[in-house]
């Protein structure tokens, strides 16, 4: 029963992971680039956590919580500096 | 049905939900017309879905002692998505991105011209 529902979630976090990279290449402009990335370090973090759940162990929560932390960092700098205009 | 398939019964639901919610935010991104509208999917399926996963994680890993730190975890991501999704927004909205058409009312705009005056000034 676990593995069939470990089964549909890698389903789905492999269709979400095409769609969020098509939006990646295709995005008309940085913005939407930096959202594709933001929604694919979620699809990380969330192949991480169902990890930890199919292997009964909790060694890398820290390590999903900094995939969050980065991908904000990355995310608002890149915000910060595409909408300013000065050189 | 023991307490352990109960567990792993609602530890394999939260875990198929997360993930549909991650599934949901890239459909919104592919679908949706303009990027302050991606913005929606973007961020509200990851808290979520992180929420869900967090809870399937909490109760597979079988040791209460860790529950703080998830929630840490999760209040981390908690802070820190929206404010990522507002920087993006005002920046977007600043630059090329901003479709009239697509808005029904328009809070933004007397706030944006009247800081806009007072910078000339």
């Amino acid at each position: 029963m676990f593995e069939i529902a470990v089964w549909i979630c890698g389903v789905f976090l492999v269709l979400a992971a095409a769609g969020a990279i098509y939006r990646l290449a295709k995005g008309p402009s940085l913005l939407d680039r930096v959202i594709a990335s933001d929604v694919l370090l979620a699809i990380v973090g969330a192949s991480l956590a169902i990890e930890m759940v199919y292997n009964h162990h909790m060694n890398n929560i820290f390590l999903l919580v900094i995939v969050s932390l980065i991908g904000f960092l990355g995310s608002v700098t890149v915000a910060r500096n595409v909408g300013t205009g000065k050189p | 049905m023991t307490l352990e398939l109960i567990l792993d019964i609602v530890a394999a639901v939260c875990m198929v939900v997360g993930c549909l919610m991650s599934l949901a935010a890239a459909v919104g991104l592919v679908r949706f017309p303009d990027l302050l509208s991606r913005m929606h999917a973007g961020t509200k399926p990851q808290v979520f879905g992180l929420l869900l996963l967090l809870t399937a994680v909490a109760i597979e890993g079988r040791d209460p002692k860790m529950i703080p730190l998830l929630i840490l975890a999760w209040i981390f991501m908690l802070l820190t998505v929206p404010v990522s999704a507002h920087m993006v927004g005002r920046s977007a909205y600043r630059s090329k991105h901003l479709h009239e058409e697509n808005l029904t009312q328009d809070d933004l705009k007397n706030v944006v011209d009247y800081a806009s005056t007072r910078r000339e000034d």
